[in-house]
Formats: structure tokens, C-alpha cells, sequence
């Protein structure tokens, strides 16, 4: 559910920006492990599929096993104008229109070569680790993907907090699941004996980087605001969402990337954006929602263009709510992977989302909420507009809401997100006397 | 011989259908002071818990194609399914007001988040979204849900205002015992003469039970299956169908009519399966929550928003009930998109596929009004079965 850095292909005009050295590091990172991913013939290491909320990325690691994410390869292929095609491949193949378009983007890449960003082919992975978190669709996705490699498969069943909190019983299920079920499988398939210790280590390094994460996000809350939470949030979060979290690599990515938005707020500066530094900051936003990544970058343009910066979003809490408090804890490992796991947003009731978006609104000083709501996404979409009328009326700041979806290059209208969003701007404007409060 | 007809059996069912205000569990609830009304979602919550606990198990399956939805509209984008918006409907114009609590069960993520609306939207109600386990070892999902009905028993017992007795338990699981074994003849007799149960017949009587106390529908199902053995009816040159897909958005009864209508007998289907959930009796003695978790775990239904631990296992249900109901082709029905049901349509077509089990699939809308078009698909699948199939 996050970009890797940079390279991008846009039918937007821009000028090259000079990149940061956290952008090229995380640069490095993502091409680093899809080389690893594609050469396993050479290096022999196994491959575990899994999804990115409740990513146990510390526990693949102690199998020395490689982990890959059909999402960020459906985000990937998103961006890289290439999902339309997939999706059209999937549908033909008998799938339905209706249903979440990163599937059958990933079905359609799987059914034209599966090849990876680097132009080679993917593996066929040697599990599938079935983290069935937040998303009912996971578990119907890896079904179809059992199908499709007949190899092992392992489910983690991760329960919903239904009454908005987690219990016991929870949690001790979770627990007993990677105990019994899930390290069994990932010992069998890589031949490696599961030590607790090595969990513990990675779960330290885990934390540094969470800390740091946490840091960046709620740098937000300056004015102006050093960063975009959302747009440039999603490649904030690459690391720590996919393949990197508990490495050397994730902790150093935040260390250098804390650096840098510490320098832009000395400097005063804005986000940095596809075309440089924003300069205007005239709306302040929380927007609840995952972005569309077919045109990415021309949907960001349409919010700095009219100096809106997003402040705080939901979307970079799909692979962990670190900004709640949690961290992991090497000094209780399964239960705190547990924890992690039933504590994504999207595994949150509607009540808790809601209180989550209004305290957004008020710790970040937002101007308002937007929902851009995915036509894929049922875990995410049904229900936001209980949640924006709700905001709406805690907060009495206004709140607007577009369609766009995740990977279908069909279900984004520019012309018409454009229109919602200026009209949208206007009425900020109205509601605050026409006088821009933002930086 | 049987003194009710079908058609007067038939006639109530169809008249609790339309009863969109619930008309009779509002009777049942004014009929003794302290009555207490639980509504549930598909597919599945343990009705005996509510059962025992005093209280009237209510069905709720979206409006149907009766009620315009307003209200409803206002909290669903036009690409989530129908049956959230109309229920909220339903909810928000009062219809429910009667309601003391709501069981919204793990299905599918609309259904999930549908339970905090309703917290948020009616906060006087008891609500609870009941998780099932995906995991069915009985030391680790089973563990796990034996504390989840544990804790309903109690949610559902403070509602009720006293404990639920373990005897109280085992005799409500003595009544779904026997409405479970009445279904299961139902739909047996059904396989056998289907001309002599129509599926809107034997879908209107089921659905009955959504609204009646377990006791009145027994008496239902018993007083329909006696109807029915007695009546003779006419018998088609029709194929024989198992239609799937349909567990939880319903379609009109005009639909199912059409199908039949086209030349297909319907010979099995996933309807209302909270009816046919558990595969085998509750026991009536020992623990009852073990009990209840017991049968969850190894005797339940498949369908698609349960997972299927087993790859070569997977999607083998329809062609079991392909074969267990001498069925010679499938009807994927599926409500429009309905993640489980669409997600899981390719791979039972693969396994019918495998055995050359003809099939056709298309959506619905609970209200969706032009019949012509399944009536031509229908009618086509069932010329096709007829010529090409014929030994």
C-alpha cells in the first residue's frame, strides 16, 4: 500500500527535482530487494507473499526469507501506467468488474509474465503468508493466488475490533496462531530454525525507525508544514509498511529523512513536491482514504497547485498506527507483532476511525477533511460518509468527498476530481471568512 | 392427508415477506411485557443463544424490492451493494424501532463496517459484530470462539436482564435441532420432486423463519413439507439447477420465479443458510458452548466468506451439491459487487469446469426490476443443458 521513491513516468509536465538523500536511499532499497526477489534462482533464499497491514516482516526475516507484496506490485504497475492492461487481462479472464482492482491488477501480472519493476520476472513465491488483517478481500485474493501457484499456504487470522478494542482473547489467538501455525510453516518451508532472539533484534531495530516514522509524520503539525502526509506520506512510509521494517537500511532511511525535514522546518520550508518546494500553504487538509495511483502525480498536482497540503491522513496508518503509541517489543515479541497486526487502521471499528480523523483535525489544525473514496476498497470506502458527516459535525469544519479508485485507470475522472476539489477549496474559504489562515 | 394447503401455507410466508415494518415480530414482542428482539445479519450468529436468553432471533436481509430507498442512498457510494443501504433504511425510518439489539456477523468488510454505523446511528441498541474463527483447529480458532460465544452469552444476557442456564441452551438447541432437520427434509424432498416444491415456494417458507419464533416455524415447515407430499402438481421438462451465490443481498422473488420459470428446477442453493448452517445436530447434553464451537469448527457450511485451509479441497462444496442433488448445471447469482460471492465465482467455475459442469452467472440488485434478461440467459442455459447434455 506505499510507492517506492521516485522514478516516475507522468503524463504532467515537470522539472527535474533535485533528490534528497533519503529519496535516493529508499531508491536503492526498492530496486536492492526486487533484484534480490528476481535472482532467487541464483541465491536459492525462499520468497513468502503477504500484505502490508499486519506485515510480520521481522518473523520472514528470521527465516531468511525474502518478503514480496503483491499490493506494492499492484501500486508499482499502477503508477507505471501498466494496471489498466492487467485488469483487462484478469477481467477477460473471468473476474469481476466489481471487484478490488489490486487483485486482478496482480492476477493480470501474474497471467503476462509477472514481471517486476526491474524487468524481470518475478519468483514464484514458496508461501503464501496470509495475513488476513483489516481487508476481508485478503483472504479471497490469496485463495485465488493458491490457485494460481499451488504452493504452500499459512493463514494468520487477525479479528476485527468490532467493539473498538482489542482483548485477551485476541490477541491470545493471534498469538497462538504464529506459534502453532505460522512459524511452524515458515520453518518447514525455509529449513530454518525459528530463534526468538533474532526476533527480538529485529523488533528493536523496528522501533528505532517507528520513532523516527512517528517524528516525520507529526512534523505535519508546523506551520508551514514540512511535509505532505499524504503524497509524499506514502513514500515516508515505504520502508516501514513493506520489506524493511526491522532492518539497518529502515532505521537509517528515518534517521536521514528526520534530518531533512528537520532542516526544512529551520528553513521554513514546504513540502518538496514533483515540481520543488511548495510555496503556498493556503489549505490544510486530513484526508481519510488510500490515493489513486494511476494518476498519482497529476492528483497531487491539483492539490499544491492550489496550496492545499494534506497535514495528517489515515492511508499511512494501513501498515501500523504508530502515531497511537504503538511500538514493537523485543521484550514481547509474538504478542507485540499481535498488537501490531490488530491495531491497523482499517482493522479499527467506524467509531475509532472517526475519533482518530477528529483528533487529526484538531491536534494538526486542519481546515478540513477530505475522503477520496476507492471504488475497490469495501474495508475502507463503506461507511465514509457516516465518517464525513460525522467529522463534519465534531469539528464544524468542512468536509468534501471524491471517487477515484486504486489501480483502474478507468475510475479516475480528472476533470471532475479537479472540479470537486476547487469547489471544495472555495467553500474552506467561505467558511473561514475568506481570509486563509494556513501559513 | 394434509388439511393446509401449499397455497395457504405459501400465502402467509409471502405475507411476512412483504411485511417490511416486521409486523409479526412485533406482535410476538407486545404479546408479553419484557420481550426483548435481536436482529442478526447473514450468514451466520448461534440463534440458540438469543433463543435462550428469551429473546426473538430476527432475520434481516435488506429491504427487498418493496421499499424505495432515500435515507440509505446518503450513506453508500453507488458501487457498494445494496442491502447496507436498504437495511439502514429500514433502521432510519423507524421500522426497526422496536429492536433491542443487532448481531452484525463477520462476512464481508460492508457488513463490518455496517456494525459501526449502527452503533454510532442507534447508540440505545445493543450491538455486536460476532467474529467467527478462520482458523479451525479446535485448540486455536477453537479456543478463540468459545470465549467470543461466551462473551455474546453474557452482551446477550445482560440485555435479557438474567443469565442464560445451560439447560436453556440445550433445549433451544432441541428446537434448531429439529428446524434444521425439517430444512434439510425440506430441501431433500425438493432434490427428489422439484415440480412439487417451487423454489419461490420453498424460499418463502425459509425466509418465514427469519421473522417467526423457531417454534412457529417448525410447525411451518412441518405443515408444508406434509402440504406438499400430499399435492400433486404438474411436472416440467425442466434441468435441474443448483443456484449459488446467493447468501446474503437477496434477490427479488420475481427473479427466482424467473428462473423456474425459464425451464430450470432449482435443486439446491446457498439461500438463507443460517438455516441449514450446522450440518449435524447440536448435542443436548455436556457443554453447550463447546458444543456450539465444536460444530462451527468441523460441521458447518461452506461458502465463500469462510476460508478453505485445504487448496485441493477448495470450491469441492458445489460440485458436491451438484451431485448430491443430481443437478446438471450451476446458476452463479451473485448481488452486484458482493466481494465474496464474485471473488469466489472463478474458482468453483474451475472446479465445474474440471468435471464439465455447465454454468452461467450474472448480478442482481435486491431491487432490480427487468426479468427479461435472466429469463433469456436462464431459459438459453437451460436449452443448452437439454440438447448437449442429454446422455
Amino acid at each position: 500500500m506505499t510507492a517506492s521513491a521516485p522514478s516516475h513516468r507522468s503524463p504532467v509536465p515537470v522539472r527535474e527535482v533535485v533528490k534528497e538523500a533519503s529519496m535516493v536511499k529508499q531508491k536503492e532499497m526498492i530496486a536492492r530487494n526486487y533484484d534480490l526477489l528476481t535472482s532467487t534462482a541464483e541465491h536459492g533464499r525462499k520468497v513468502a507473499s503477504t500484505f502490508v497491514p499486519g506485515n510480520l516482516n521481522e518473523l520472514i526475516m528470521c527465516f531468511d526469507m525474502l518478503n514480496n507484496l503483491p499490493e506494492i506490485n499492484a501500486i508499482q504497475n499502477g503508477m507505471r501506467k501498466l494496471s489498466g492492461d492487467y485488469i483487462a487481462e484478469a477481467e477477460k479472464r473471468g473476474h469481476s468488474e466489481d471487484v478490488c482492482t489490486y487483485v486482478k491488477a496482480d492476477l493480470g501480472m501474474i497471467a503476462k509474465g509477472n514481471v517486476s519493476p526491474n524487468g524481470k520476472p518475478l519468483p514464484r513465491p514458496d508461501l503464501l503468508l496470509l495475513s488476513y488483517t483489516g481487508c476481508f478481500t485478503f483472504m479471497k485474493w490469496f485463495e485465488l493466488l493458491r490457485e494460481e501457484y499451488k504452493c504452500p499456504t499459512v493463514m494468520l487470522h487477525v479479528p476485527y475490533q468490532g467493539d473498538g478494542e482489542t482483548t485477551k482473547n485476541m490477541r491470545d489467538y493471534i498469538v497462538k496462531q504464529l506459534r502453532q501455525e505460522v512459524i511452524p510453516a515458515l520453518e518447514r518451508v525455509s529449513g530454518v530454525k525459528f530463534d526468538i532472539d533474532r526476533l527480538r533484534g529485529y523488533l528493536r531495530e523496528s522501533a528505532r525507525a517507528e520513532d523516527d516514522l512517528v517524528w516525520v509524520l507529526e512534523s505535519a503539525k508546523n506551520k508551514p508544514a514540512p511535509i505532505d502526509a499524504y503524497f509524499g506520506g506514502v513514500y515516508y512510509i515505504g520502508p516501514i509498511f513493506t520489506a524493511f521494517r526491522g532492518t539497518p537500511d529502515a532505521t537509517e532511511y528515518y534517521r536521514l529523512l528526520r534530518s531533512e525535514i528537520t532542516e526544512r522546518i529551520r528553513l521554513g520550508l514546504g513540502p518538496i513536491t514533483p515540481e520543488g518546494d511548495m510555496k503556498s500553504q493556503k489549505y490544510r487538509l486530513v484526508v481519510e482514504g488510500p490515493p489513486n495511483w494511476t494518476s498519482f502525480r497529476e492528483f497531487w498536482k491539483m492539490f499544491y497547485d492550489d496550496g492545499a497540503v494534506v497535514v495528517a491522513s489515515s492511508y499511512t496508518k494501513v501498515g501500523g498506527t504508530y502515531d497511537l503509541g504503538f511500538r514493537h517489543d523485543p521484550d514481547h515479541p509474538l504478542e507485540s507483532l499481535a498488537d501490531y497486526c490488530m491495531g491497523v487502521y482499517t482493522n479499527r471499528n467506524l467509531p475509532q476511525r472517526i475519533d482518530l480523523l477528529e483528533k487529526y483535525m484538531d491536534e494538526y489544525q486542519a481546515d478540513g477533511l477530505l475522503i477520496n473514496s476507492i471504488k475497490s476498497c469495501n474495508s475502507f470506502s463503506a461507511g465514509q460518509l457516516m465518517i464525513m458527516r460525522e467529522v463534519e459535525k465534531r469539528t464544524g469544519k468542512p468536509a468534501a468527498f471524491i471517487e477515484t479508485d486504486l489501480v483502474d485507470p478507468r475510475y479516475f475522472s480528472a476533470a471532475n476530481v479537479k472540479n470537486r476539489l476547487e469547489s471544495y477549496f472555495q467553500m474552506i474559504d467561505q467558511k473561514r471568512g475568506s481570509a486563509p489562515s494556513a501559513a | 392427508m394434509a388439511t393446509i394447503t401449499t397455497a395457504a401455507l405459501v400465502a402467509r410466508c409471502q405475507a411476512l415477506f412483504d411485511d417490511i415494518s416486521f409486523g409479526a415480530a412485533r406482535q410476538w414482542k407486545a404479546a408479553a411485557p419484557g420481550r426483548k428482539v435481536v436482529a442478526y445479519m447473514p450468514i451466520y450468529v448461534p440463534r440458540e443463544i438469543i433463543h435462550a436468553a428469551g429473546m426473538l432471533p430476527l432475520g434481516i436481509l435488506g429491504a427487498g424490492e418493496s421499499l424505495e430507498v432515500i435515507h440509505g442512498d446518503a450513506y453508500y457510494q453507488s458501487y457498494i451493494c445494496r442491502i447496507p443501504r436498504s437495511t439502514l433504511d429500514l433502521g432510519i425510518t423507524g421500522r426497526l424501532d422496536f429492536v433491542d439489539g443487532f448481531l452484525f456477523p463477520s462476512i464481508c468488510d460492508v457488513i463490518r463496517n455496517l456494525s459501526g454505523i449502527w452503533k454510532i446511528l442507534f447508540p440505545e441498541v445493543y450491538v455486536r459484530y460476532f467474529d467467527v474463527p478462520q482458523n479451525f483447529d479446535p485448540e486455536v480458532g477453537g479456543t478463540f470462539y468459545r470465549h467470543e460465544l461466551q462473551e455474546l452469552r453474557e452482551g446477550l444476557a445482560r440485555l435479557a436482564g438474567s443469565p442464560i442456564s445451560d439447560d436453556a441452551l440445550r433445549a433451544s438447541f432441541a428446537l434448531y435441532n429439529r428446524n434444521r432437520r425439517l430444512v434439510r427434509e425440506l430441501y431433500a424432498f425438493r432434490a427428489e420432486a422439484p415440480w412439487r416444491v417451487p423454489a419461490s415456494e420453498l424460499y418463502l417458507v425459509q425466509r418465514a423463519g427469519m421473522v417467526l419464533p423457531v417454534e412457529e416455524h417448525n410447525q411451518l415447515l412441518a405443515d408444508y413439507l406434509a402440504a406438499a407430499r400430499a399435492e400433486e402438481r404438474p411436472r416440467r421438462d425442466n434441468c435441474r439447477v443448483v443456484l449459488n451465490g446467493v447468501f446474503c443481498e437477496q434477490p427479488p422473488l420475481s427473479l427466482i420465479k424467473a428462473i423456474e420459470m425459464s425451464g430450470c428446477y432449482v435443486v439446491d442453493d446457498d439461500f438463507m443458510l443460517v438455516n441449514r448452517w450446522l450440518l449435524e445436530d447440536l448435542p443436548v447434553s455436556g457443554d453447550p458452548i463447546a458444543a456450539l464451537a465444536t460444530a462451527f469448527l468441523g460441521g458447518s457450511t461452506e461458502t465463500g466468506a469462510k476460508y478453505q485451509p485445504r487448496r485441493e479441497l477448495k470450491g469441492r462444496y458445489i460440485l458436491d451439491a451438484v451431485r448430491a442433488s443430481a443437478a446438471e448445471g450451476v446458476i452463479f447469482a451473485a448481488p452486484s459487487f458482493c466481494d465474496p460471492a464474485l471473488l469466489e465465482r472463478p474458482m468453483l467455475e474451475a472446479v465445474l469446469d474440471r468435471v464439465d459442469v455447465p454454468h452461467i452467472g450474472f448480478k442482481y440488485a435486491e431491487n432490480s426490476a427487468q426479468m427479461q434478461p435472466v429469463r433469456e440467459q436462464a431459459g438459453t442455459f437451460a436449452d443448452s443443458i437439454k440438447l448437449w447434455s442429454a446422455p
